[in-house]
């Protein structure tokens, strides 16, 4: 690889990424809230969704969660509280495997009933299919890292890991990155064009998670007003228990 | 006490034709989109039947509504907060398209461009939704006129608990139409269920409603709705409902489904209530006792002392007054004819029917009477046992005694009426054994048999001066309606409220651009006078 792809895949293309990453979704928030939405297909199929939807999204938050301590925590912090390379091996391995077990289940199942039931295919927009593929290729990927890497035991946390947290320090080590094994590299670029087209795709209903659910009244009021009210949780409070005035 | 008001309806289910006029304006006007084929907010069903979607009302299956919990506390039937969030992947309760019925439209072209000698080219029914060929097996209608019902309409979930079977041979069957549209309920569980908080109730009038841009698809309203009112937009990822047509009610102006109504049954007034009684009677303990509780919850409009806490709440005088010549205020409170939809969900709906006499009154006249003689018609009403239980299922949880009396009274109408026309006496006795003066049954026959379009429909409008806030709410940053697949799609822009009146356009008639990118005249909407630029096509274009 020339150094000046290797400046390109190591440095502008995540930069790009994060960059339309982060304006794309306030474009997006701000100029279509109507398209913000997980596109359920429940009602056209649920018997596979039944199994197929919790089994992807569970396995993807257990890989989300490996990653962050993988990648973002650096090493010494983690042995600092004693877990020493060879315990966090094992567990990154054991986990990892669980983790991307339940993926694959689940985008197994997904995937099958999005090319083979007719309603559901009916519903993929030419995005949806963008974001769905990319989304398999790329999970698909870091299934193989991580199986091969179970046995193998190459430290990310030395390479990859300090790479990416150089990224935000704007000092990324190029060298490091290019050190990992081919398939890691080609898992981590994916990774970047996944974050490329994340706020023009459906994947933008991650961000909705609505946590305050938990703790807002059960009925809602809403008073004629002038402008949209702020979705609560992000901006003011517009909530109203019943029996409560203002 | 902290009044409020809310706009609802009272349907006479007696009136009801079952000609589905209301179900075909209401489709037109906001469900003639891609996404919601499938999708009527107001659908009229035939009863006994499974309804639409299939046996929606029995909650042990779909867990609609509220239920108590084993203090006694008020609790959404399909669970928890955090067990909503959990199971936010996959929503088990929620109804499949084939318990709606799959949306079938025809392949016309075929037949259309079927070449010249092809012998009687028919064409064959496809899924809206996915163009395949299909046979169809269930839709909103299937069951119209009790078709089918000898084999399917014994397991409508109004039906158990009857002792007896319910014949279904033709002699025997008794049946009535059920026109639904969305509750509006004063506990409505369709917004407590939805986690993100998109869904809401007005606190001027009371309509509940989705808000588009906030909806993210998680879809625990249409399950959380125990009548099934919230639908899911296979196309835009969103819930939609009945909207009370609410661009209408602030003009003044009936809802659709009201306005087009052949039977004239409908009724549309406010409704002032506590707001601070509204759980309490959601939570009263015995299921029975919930139609009572809902009647305490309500404010009687001519009380100077509800007068006066109304206005310090802020409801504007006129609607006050308007109050006061509510026609459901009159149905529902003075003259207890109407009665909820299935009070036991405890959602406190805000649609109320008129229990039908009809099923009572043909078998009188089978039997050789006529209404003038009530004796015979109250004798046969106890008798029908099964008609009177069946309705009981549906507005009363089941309390006979409630549904009786209704029907009693209904029937001294009649009685009275028809003696007055026919210069026949009827006894004195007569109205108090209904528990109604003569006056009252006076007022009942013209709201009910007359139905002045006036009477039948008390609107007061949203407040002038709040309509530059009111078309804040509605315009936004653009016309919400107006986006892809929405209602408006790109119709003549936001209309004002003080503005909205059919046929007529302020700066004059309307006209369009057309995919032939001519300039054409808008003939809906016209009100035939003034010019019509346009019409034709000019003299030389084709
Ligand atoms: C954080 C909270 C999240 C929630 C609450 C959530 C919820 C949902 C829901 C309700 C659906 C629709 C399922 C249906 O068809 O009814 C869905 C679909 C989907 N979600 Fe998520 N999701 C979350 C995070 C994520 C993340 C992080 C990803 C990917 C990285 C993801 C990827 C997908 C995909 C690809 C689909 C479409 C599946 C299909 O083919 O039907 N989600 N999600
Ligand atoms: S009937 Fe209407 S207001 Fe009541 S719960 Fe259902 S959707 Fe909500
Ligand atoms: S009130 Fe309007 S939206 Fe609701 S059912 Fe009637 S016509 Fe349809
Ligand atoms: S238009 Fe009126 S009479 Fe006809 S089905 Fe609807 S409610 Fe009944």
């Amino acid at each position: 690889m020339s150094a000046t792809w290797a400046y390109f895949w190591w440095v502008i293309l995540p930069y790009i990424a994060m960059a339309v990453f982060i304006i794309g979704h306030i474009w997006r928030w701000r100029y279509d809230q109507y398209g913000w939405t997980s596109y359920s297909t429940e009602l056209q199929e649920h018997k596979r969704l039944k199994w197929g939807a919790p089994l992807f999204h569970y396995g993807t938050f257990a890989a989300i969660g490996g990653h962050v301590i993988g990648i973002l925590i650096p090493k010494q912090w983690v042995e600092a509280i004693g877990i020493n390379e060879h315990a966090y091996h094992l567990f990154s391995a054991v986990a990892g495997l669980i983790a991307a077990a339940l993926v694959i289940i689940g985008v197994t199942i997904l995937a099958a009933r999005r090319l083979f039931v007719p309603r559901v295919r009916a519903t993929t927009s030419p995005v949806d299919w963008v974001a769905l593929i990319l989304l398999g290729i790329m999970v698909g990927l870091g299934i193989a890292t991580t199986a091969i890497n179970a046995p193998l035991g190459f430290d990310y946390r030395e390479t990859i890991s300090v790479w990416f947290r150089g990224l935000f320090a704007g000092d990324a080590n190029i060298a490091l990155a290019q050190q990992s094994p081919v398939i890691f590299q080609v898992h981590a670029i994916a990774a970047w064009l996944l974050f490329l087209i994340w706020p023009f795709t459906r994947l933008v209903h991650a961000w909705s998670y609505p946590l305050w659910y938990l703790w807002r009244p059960y009925v809602v009021y809403r008073a004629k007003k002038a402008g949209p009210p702020a979705e609560s949780g992000t901006g003011g409070r517009k909530w109203r228990k019943i029996g409560v005035r203002y | 006490m902290r009044p409020m008001a809310q706009m609802a309806m009272v349907m006479n289910l007696d009136k009801c034709i079952g000609c589905h006029t209301c179900t075909v304006t209401c489709k037109q006007v906001w469900t003639n989109r891609p996404g919601t084929e499938y999708v009527y907010f107001n659908n009229v069903e035939t009863k006994p039947g499974l309804g639409y979607p299939k046996r929606y009302e029995d909650q042990e299956q779909w867990h609609g509504g509220w239920t108590l919990d084993a203090k006694g506390r008020l609790q959404l039937k399909a669970g928890g907060r955090l067990k909503k969030l959990l199971s936010i992947f996959y929503n088990p309760d929620l109804p499949s398209i084939d318990d709606y019925g799959d949306p079938w439209t025809y392949n016309y072209g075929d037949v259309l461009n079927a070449p010249l000698g092809t012998h009687n080219p028919s064409a064959h029914s496809i899924s809206a939704l996915t163009g395949l060929d299909m046979d169809m097996s269930w839709g909103a209608n299937w069951e119209d006129d009790l078709a089918g019902a000898p084999e399917r309409a014994h397991q409508d979930p109004n039906l158990a608990g009857l002792q007896e079977q319910v014949r279904m041979e033709f002699e025997q069957a008794f049946m009535f139409y059920l026109p639904r549209i969305c509750e509006h309920c004063l506990n409505p569980s369709c917004v407590a269920s939805c986690p993100s908080g998109a869904m809401y109730k007005r606190e001027e009038d009371g309509i509940v409603l989705v808000d588009q841009d906030r909806c993210r698809g998680w879809r625990f309203c249409v399950s959380g709705c125990p009548y099934k009112k919230v639908y899911f937009n296979h196309r835009t990822g969103k819930a939609e409902k009945c909207t009370m047509c609410y661009p209408r009610i602030e003009a003044g102006q009936p809802t659709i489904c009201s306005e087009t109504c052949v039977g004239r049954l409908r009724y549309l007034g406010l409704m002032l209530y506590d707001a601070d009684k509204v759980l309490e009677a959601a939570a009263t303990p015995d299921e029975q006792d919930l139609y009572e509780a809902q009647m305490s919850v309500f404010l009687d409009p001519d009380d100077p002392e509800v007068a006066r806490e109304a206005e310090r709440s802020g409801i504007p005088h006129d609607w006050i007054s308007a109050a006061r010549r509510s026609p459901v205020y009159q149905l529902v409170a003075r003259h207890r004819v109407a009665l909820p939809l299935h009070p036991e969900y405890r959602t406190l709906p805000m649609v109320w029917y008129i229990p039908p006499l009809s099923p009572v009154s043909d078998i009188v006249h089978a039997e050789g009477y006529d209404d003038a003689h009530p004796e015979q018609v109250f004798a046969t009403i106890d008798s029908l046992r099964i008609p009177l239980e069946y309705l009981a299922n549906l507005f009363t949880a089941g309390r006979v005694d409630t549904v009786r009396d209704v029907l009693r009274k209904l029937a001294a109408v009649r009685a009275v009426q028809r003696a007055g026309q026919l210069g026949l006496t009827t006894k004195d006795a007569l109205p108090a054994s209904v528990g109604a003066t003569t006056t009252e049954l006076d007022d009942l026959y013209r709201l009910l048999a007359i139905a002045k379009y006036d009477d039948r429909y008390v609107i007061p409008k949203a407040h002038a001066e709040d309509a530059g806030r009111l078309m804040a709410q509605h315009e936004q940053l653009f016309c919400s309606l107006d986006t892809e697949g929405g209602p408006g799609m790109g119709g003549g822009g936001p209309v004002g409220v003080e503005q909205f009146h059919a046929g007529v356009r302020p700066g004059g008639s309307h006209t369009f651009h057309d995919s032939d990118g001519r300039e054409h005249f808008n003939l809906l909407g016209w009100d035939g006078s003034g010019s019509a630029p346009k019409l034709f096509p000019e003299a030389g274009t084709s």
